[in-house]
């Protein structure tokens, strides 16, 4: 049979059979990984479960970057947990400051097409962006995976998100996946598998798709995947993966539903506070002032997020009002920044940069908005208390967009500046 | 199965963060300190308004965003009996029955704060004491019912050595 979704695809690879959309199946797991709010519980019940060893070393990593470096001395023994549980059974350990989990996955060459990939993090789902069935796991899965190499899924049904049109001036990848989540809702894919497809496809970048898969969870998704092209097999020989297999979309197979956006028309598009799928175009919502703006996360801290944003903050200064922090996906993205003099323009406009990890956008330290202030912000979520107070408020957006509005300290279409 | 306990109602889309914020998990794995600020965000009174037992009933989609695993266990050591919701999202799903904790998927329109409920897990009713009906629940898939007998992920690891289906 030759029509199928890209998550069977997937899964039969790893079945060696067809799998049956709805059935309960036990797959091995090509990685897992897990991140510093996650890990510690995860070794903690590895432990309870008996655990003696790892199945295999070099398919664990372990990040160091929601409170990195450590904000407190609780965060501090609980790195320090996960340090040891590296040493003693010789599983990967990304140090503070290396990056966040989402970017260093792909970029140490750990995922890519055919994997089935778990992760102690619901942005998992980022690894979709480079054919990787990849979604988020909790704690005791983790361990149950580290124990034994494997989990159990139930085949999702996957609905293909044809993108058509061609991307307006000033208009990226982010806005496409915040639309997406304002037609669907929050819950509107909810144990399925987002799949992409149409024409646009070939015009997004790599980083751009990694902003799209990243956010499939917004909208209640196990996954987000795209079929793999020749921008995603040089992306991945220059991150060392080399066993590139195709993977290719038949559009014709059996999709639970199908829909199309084409983005020729789109606005840049803001999530209000305090939901995701609280999306308005910028022309309803301009004006809002801020206080704090925020670029960076798995979601928008790579290299053509921060280009984007140098663009406009080029020869200009933030306005007095407004503070705007910036922090890397990763070690590599920043020297890669500073070598581009992105650094340098930052800096030079009055942003302050951070060292690449999540602290900003989970809460734990380095931007902790104060009460009633507005932040706008390049991350994937804007929960109430999500930036540490739940007296402010968040709105979601793209590079550009944040760039613009902390030069005029008001939410500001970013078409004004290019 | 058998569950009794009072209602506590909330809303649609109730994530992770809100059931336990990132500020303070990142920091400790004693969940019973956890427990002290469950639902803070949205109600900053609701670990005194619940009692042993006591359910959580909430909309659609509860348990979205991330994947915390101290979400179901911060629920579970506040002393709740269960949570009973339109809809979970998935990795809480897995997570919340993962740790023994009793989900139930039905229509929970009808269901206002304060009712009295029983349910039965291994029939699959949820009875409103308070106002004399009774619901037919979306069966746990009998892997998930499994797991839950045997109190979560870590019990039946031990007893099966791994996953014994498939």
């Amino acid at each position: 049979m030759s029509h199928k979704t890209l998550t069977e695809k997937i899964f039969e690879s790893h079945l060696h059979r067809e799998p049956k959309v709805g059935e309960v199946v036990v797959v091995d797991v090509d990685f897992a990984m897990g991140q510093d709010g996650t890990s510690p519980l995860a070794i903690q019940k590895f432990y309870e479960m008996g655990g003696e060893k790892v199945f295999d070393p070099g398919k664990i990593a372990l990040v160091l970057d929601h409170g990195a470096p450590s904000p407190n001395e609780g965060i501090s023994n609980l790195h320090n947990m996960m340090r040891e549980f590296s040493r003693k059974y010789g599983v990967k350990l990304f140090e503070i400051g290396m990056g966040i989990c989402h970017q260093l996955v792909p970029e140490s060459g750990f995922a890519g097409p055919y994997d089935i990939i778990v992760g102690a993090d619901s942005h998992t789902c980022t690894y979709g962006a480079v054919g990787a069935f990849s979604t988020g796991i909790g704690s005791s899965e983790l361990a149950a995976v580290m124990i034994s190499g494997k989990l159990w899924f139930k085949i999702p049904s996957s609905m293909r998100i044809v993108l058509s049109g061609k991307l307006p001036t000033g208009v990226y990848s982010k806005d496409i996946i915040l639309y997406l989540a304002k037609v669907l809702g929050a819950d509107g894919a909810t144990y399925k598998t987002l799949e992409f497809d149409g024409e646009l496809i070939s015009q997004l970048s790599m980083d751009a798709r990694f902003t799209i898969s990243n956010m499939a969870v917004e909208v209640g998704a196990k996954a987000g995947i795209f079929p793999v092209d020749e921008k995603t097999k040089e992306w991945l020989k220059s991150h060392g993966r080399m066993d590139i297999s195709d993977l290719s979309i038949d559009s014709d197979a059996n999709y639970e539903s199908v829909l199309e956006i084409n983005v020729s028309e789109l606005e840049p598009q803001i999530a209000l506070p305090h939901r995701v799928d609280n999306v308005a175009s910028i022309s309803d919502i301009e004006d809002i002032p801020i206080q704090q703006g925020f670029i960076g996360t798995c979601t928008n801290g790579r290299i053509e997020d921060l280009e984007i944003a140098a663009n406009i903050l080029k020869d200009r200064e933030i306005n007095p009002n407004v503070r705007l922090i910036i922090g890397c996906a990763s070690r590599k993205i920043y020297l890669e920044a500073m070598e581009k003099g992105f650094i340098r323009t930052f800096i030079d406009a009055g942003a302050t940069v951070i060292n690449p990890g999540c602290g900003p956008c989970v809460g734990t330290h380095a931007g902790v908005p104060a009460d009633g202030e507005n932040v706008i912000s390049t991350a994937n979520r804007n929960f109430k208390g999500r930036m540490g107070n739940n007296k402010a408020f968040i709105y979601l957006a793209s590079p550009a967009t944040v760039a613009a509005s902390c030069l005029t300290g008001k939410i500001t279409d970013p078409r004004r500046f290019l | 199965m058998i569950l009794y306990g009072v209602a506590h109602k909330i809303g649609d889309d109730i994530n992770t963060d809100y059931i336990i914020s990132g500020k303070y998990k990142f920091k400790t794995l004693d969940m019973k300190d956890l427990s002290t600020h469950l639902l803070e965000d949205i109600d900053p009174e609701f670990t005194k308004k619940i009692k042993p037992g006591d359910f959580i009933v909430a909309g659609k989609n509860f348990g979205c965003g991330s994947s915390r695993e101290q979400a179901p266990l911060v629920i579970k050591y506040a002393g709740l009996g269960g949570v009973i919701a339109i809809s979970f999202a998935r990795i809480f799903y897995r997570n919340a029955i993962n740790n023994g904790l009793p989900l139930v998927e039905c229509d929970t329109s009808n269901i206002n704060d304060k009712d009295e409920l029983r349910i039965d897990l291994e029939s699959g009713i949820l009875e409103d004491i308070t106002k004399g009906f009774k619901i037919v629940v979306n069966p746990l898939p009998p892997f998930m019912m499994e797991l839950l007998k045997n109190g979560g992920l870590v019990n039946y690891f031990k007893k099966y050595g791994g996953f014994s289906i498939g």
